[in-house]
C-alpha cells in the first residue's frame, strides 16, 4: 500500500473510460487472480469458493435427506461401496452416515458461510464502505484465501482414507481413541488450516477498520455492515485460538501418546467439549453476524429511510458478541452440570434474546412507514427476520436446561439450528448476493427469476425444516440414518422440501448465468435514493482500484 | 506513520491471539483445578481426618471397571455400604492379575450423582499411587473415606440417599502402548 499513489489524481466517481479502468486488463489470468492482493477480487474467489463448497455441502445434504425419506436403510450400503475399502454391510453404512453428517456440517460452516459472509462480502464491500483504497494486508489477504485451498482439499479427500464421522464437534473419546486412521487426522488439520485463515482475515479486517477509513468515517458513522464485519473479526480473533488448542490437544492425543482428553492418564473428555464450545457458540454468531449486517443494508436502502436506531443496532451486535462468550455451556446440559451453573446457562443464554430482540424491532421499525420496494433482495431481508425470529424461539425454548434434557441431540434441535443457520445466515446470504450483485458484476439479475427462486426456495425450505420440529419432539435422534415407522410421514415430507428448495437452487443458477452474459447494465446505484454508502457513488462494477482521492464524509 | 497505526493495530491483535491460544493451553490445569475446588463432575474430596459421626445414614455403592484388554480382576468386597455421616469408613477391594506378566495400574475415581462430588472425602486410597501386580496375585486394596455433614445443608444434595464410588482402572503404560 503506496500513499504516493494516492496523490496526483483527483477523485472520480466515475472513471468511464479513462486509463485506470485499464488497469486489470494488464495483468495476465494467473496473475490476477492466483497471485490477487486486490480486495474486490479475492472476494470474488471467496464467493466462488463458497459457492462450490456450497454445492457440495448441499449435495451431501441431498444425500442425507434420500436415505431419511423412508424408514430403514436404503442407499448407504450401495454408496459405501464406491468408497475404498467400503463394503455392503451394516457397520460400513453407520459409518459412511457420521461421515456424511460431518461433511455436511464441516463444509457448510467453514468452507460455506464463513468464506462468503466474511471472505466474500466483506472483503468486497467493508473497504468500499469506509472509503479505503484496499484491504490494511493485501498479501495476507491473499494467503487468507488460497489456505481454504489445501485445507478443503483435505476434508475432501479423507473420505478416501477410512472418513471422518465424529460430526462437526469432533469430541473426544470419538475423536481420539474412537477412530483410528489418518481421515481424522485430515480433518482435524484441516480444520487448523480453516481456523490459520479466518485468523488473519481478522487481523486484516480490524487493522483496516480501526485505521483505513476515509476522513470523516467515524467508527459511530460506519455502515452497519462494516460494524458486524467488525464485531465478528474479534469473535473469531478470540475463539479461533481456542479451537486451535482443542484440536491440537486432539492429534496429539491421537499420536504423541498425551492424555488431555483420555481418563486413563488423568485426563477428561468433558473439558474437551468446553473448550469446543467456547469456541463453538461464539462461532454461531461468526455466522450470523454479518448476515444481520447485510440485512440492515438492505431493509434501510428498499425502505428509502436510515437505519432505525442505529447506535442501538451496533452495539446490539456488540453486546450478542460478548454474551456470546459466557454461554457455551449450554450445548452440554446433559453432561452432569449442576443445577446451579445450568440456572446460569440457561439465564445467560436468554439473556442474548434481548439485543436480538432489539435488532428484530429496530428493522421492522425502519419498514415502518418507509418507502418500501419489494425487489428481491428486499424479499430475502423479510424472509430473514421471519425464519430467523423462528429460530431464535426455538432457541429460547432450548435454552431452558430442564428442556433441554428432553430435546437434547433430537431433531429439534436440528430444527432450530437449520432456521437460524440455513434459512437465517443462508437467506442473508443471498440477500446480499442479489444486492451486491449489480455492483459486483456490474450486470442487473433477472428479477423475475430471483423472485421466483425466493418464494420456491422459501416453501422448500420450510417444508424441509419446520416437520423436524414434530420430529424431535416424538424424539427423533439426530446422527442417526433409521427411525421408527411412526416418523415416516414427516421424514417424507422433508425430503419432499428438500427436492423443492433444490429445484429452486436450478432457478438460481440459470439467472446468475444468464445475468452474467446477458443481464443489463446495472448503472452506478440501481437502488436509487435509498442506497447510501459508499460502494453506490462508484460505477459498477468499481474501478480496479478505487479511491484514488479519499472520499470525504461529512 | 500510516503503516505505524496499522502494524499498532495488527500487533495488538496478534497479542490477543496469544492470549487465547495461552488460555486455551492453560485450561487443562486449570480445569483440574476448578474441578478440585468445586466437585464438578464428581469429582472427590481429600482430607486428613473425619469430622466425627452425625445421626444420619446413606449408602455408598462400590462400582468397579477395568479398562478393555487389561488383564485384571477388580471387585469390591461388598457391593454397598451403609455408613454414619461423618464417620470414618474403610472399604476393601480386591484387585487379581490374571496374566503373566506383572501389570502396574492406576485407577481413575468420580461419584455419582455428581453433586455430591464435593462431599466424599478420602483420607487415603489405594487409587492415590500406582498398584503393581505379579502375575497371578491378588492383593486387597483399601479405602478410607467419609461422607462430610454439609452435605445435609446443600439443598441440592440434602437427599441424596445413596452415592455411588465408582473406579475404573488402567494400565499405566496405555498412553505409551496406544501411540
Amino acid at each position: 500500500m503506496t500513499d504516493s499513489a494516492l496523490t496526483g489524481h483527483a477523485f472520480d466517481a466515475h472513471p468511464h473510460s479513462d486509463a485506470r479502468a485499464h488497469d486489470d486488463h494488464q495483468m495476465s489470468f494467473f496473475a490476477r487472480w492466483f497471485m490477487s492482493t486486490n480486495h474486490k477480487d479475492i472476494g470474488t474467489l471467496y464467493l466462488i469458493f463458497a459457492i462450490t463448497a456450497g454445492i457440495i455441502g448441499g449435495a451431501i445434504s441431498g444425500l442425507m435427506r434420500a436415505e431419511l425419506a423412508e424408514p430403514g436403510i436404503q442407499y448407504l450400503g450401495y454408496w459405501a461401496s464406491f468408497l475404498p475399502g467400503g463394503e455392503q454391510g451394516l457397520d460400513h453404512s453407520l459409518h459412511l452416515w457420521n461421515v456424511l453428517i460431518t461433511a455436511h456440517g464441516l463444509i457448510m460452516v467453514f468452507f460455506m458461510v464463513m468464506p462468503a459472509m466474511i471472505g466474500g462480502f466483506g472483503n468486497w464491500f467493508v473497504p468500499i464502505m469506509i472509503g479505503a483504497p484496499d484491504m490494511a494486508f493485501p498479501r495476507m489477504n491473499n494467503i487468507s484465501f488460497w489456505l481454504l485451498i489445501p485445507s478443503f482439499t483435505l476434508l475432501l479427500a479423507s473420505p478416501f482414507f477410512g472418513g471422518a464421522g465424529n460430526g462437526w464437534t469432533l469430541y473426544a473419546p470419538l475423536s481420539t481413541y474412537g477412530e483410528p486412521g489418518p481421515s481424522t487426522d485430515m480433518a482435524i488439520l484441516s480444520l487448523h488450516l480453516a481456523g490459520a485463515s479466518s485468523i488473519l482475515g481478522a487481523i486484516n479486517f480490524i487493522t483496516t477498520i480501526f485505521n483505513m477509513r476515509a476522513p470523516g468515517m467515524t467508527l459511530h458513522k460506519m455502515p452497519l455492515f462494516v460494524w458486524s464485519v467488525l464485531v465478528t473479526a474479534f469473535l473469531l480473533l478470540l475463539a479461533l485460538p481456542v479451537l486451535a488448542a482443542a484440536i491440537t490437544m486432539l492429534l496429539t492425543d491421537r499420536n504423541f501418546g498425551t492424555t488431555f482428553f483420555d481418563p486413563a492418564g488423568g485426563g477428561d473428555p468433558i473439558l474437551y467439549q468446553h473448550l469446543f464450545w467456547f469456541f463453538g457458540h461464539p462461532e454461531v454468531y461468526i455466522m450470523i453476524l454479518p448476515g444481520f449486517g447485510i440485512v440492515s443494508q438492505v431493509i434501510s436502502t428498499f425502505s428509502k429511510k436510515p437505519v432505525f436506531g442505529y447506535l442501538g443496532m451496533a452495539y446490539a451486535m456488540v453486546a450478542i458478541g460478548v454474551v456470546g462468550f459466557v454461554v457455551w455451556a449450554h450445548h452440554m446440559f446433559t453432561t452432569g452440570l449442576s443445577v446451579n451453573t445450568k440456572m446460569y446457562f440457561t439465564a445467560a443464554t436468554m439473556v442474548i434474546a434481548v439485543p436480538t430482540g432489539i435488532k428484530i424491532f429496530s428493522w421492522i421499525a425502519t419498514m415502518w412507514g418507509g418507502s418500501l420496494s419489494f425487489k428481491t433482495p428486499m424479499l430475502w431481508a423479510i424472509g430473514f427476520i421471519f425464519m430467523f425470529t423462528v429460530g431464535g424461539v426455538t432457541g429460547v425454548v432450548l435454552a431452558n436446561g430442564g428442556i433441554d434434557d428432553y430435546m437434547q441431540d433430537s431433531y429439534y434441535v436440528v430444527a432450530h439450528f437449520h432456521y437460524v443457520l440455513s434459512l437465517g445466515a443462508v437467506f442473508s446470504l443471498f440477500c446480499g448476493f442479489y444486492y451486491w450483485f449489480p455492483k459486483m458484476s456490474g450486470k442487473m439479475y433477472n428479477e423475475t427469476l430471483g423472485q421466483i427462486h425466493y418464494y420456491v426456495f422459501f416453501l422448500g425450505v420450510n417444508v424441509l425444516f419446520f416437520p423436524m420440529h414434530f420430529l424431535g419432539l416424538q424424539n427423533m435422534q439426530r446422527r442417526v440414518p433409521d427411525y421408527t415407522d411412526a416418523l415416516a410421514h414427516w421424514n417424507w415430507v422433508a425430503t419432499l422440501g428438500y427436492k423443492i428448495m433444490a429445484a429452486s437452487m436450478l432457478v438460481f443458477f440459470v439467472n446468475v448465468i444468464w445475468s452474467l452474459a446477458k443481464g443489463k447494465p446495472a448503472g452506478d446505484s440501481p437502488w436509487g435514493e435509498g442506497a447510501t454508502t459508499l460502494e453506490w457513488t462508484l460505477s459498477s462494477p468499481p474501478p480496479y482500484h478505487q479511491f484514488e482521492t479519499l472520499p470525504r464524509i461529512d | 506513520m500510516v503503516l505505524d497505526g496499522k502494524l499498532r493495530t495488527a500487533l495488538f491483535a496478534v497479542l490477543g491471539i496469544c492470549f487465547m491460544t495461552g488460555l486455551g493451553w492453560a485450561s487443562i490445569p486449570l480445569y483440574r483445578m476448578f474441578c478440585q475446588a468445586t466437585g464438578l463432575n464428581g469429582t472427590t474430596q481429600r482430607a486428613l481426618r473425619a469430622p466425627g459421626a452425625v445421626n444420619q445414614q446413606i449408602r455408598i455403592d462400590f462400582d468397579t471397571n477395568v479398562a478393555p484388554h487389561m488383564p485384571w480382576k477388580f471387585a469390591p468386597e461388598n457391593p454397598s455400604e451403609t455408613v454414619d455421616i461423618g464417620a470414618r469408613d474403610m472399604a476393601f477391594f480386591t484387585a487379581t492379575n490374571t496374566s503373566d506378566k506383572p501389570i502396574t495400574g492406576t485407577a481413575t475415581f468420580n461419584v455419582t450423582p455428581s453433586q455430591a462430588g464435593k462431599y466424599f472425602t478420602k483420607i487415603q486410597c489405594f487409587c492415590f499411587t500406582q498398584q503393581t501386580l505379579k502375575p497371578g496375585e491378588t492383593a486387597r486394596m483399601p479405602v478410607i473415606f467419609f461422607v462430610d455433614p454439609k452435605i445435609l445443608q446443600d439443598p441440592d444434595a440434602s437427599d441424596v440417599q445413596t452415592i455411588t464410588l465408582s473406579y475404573t482402572f488402567y494400565p499405566v503404560d496405555s498412553a505409551k502402548a496406544k501411540g
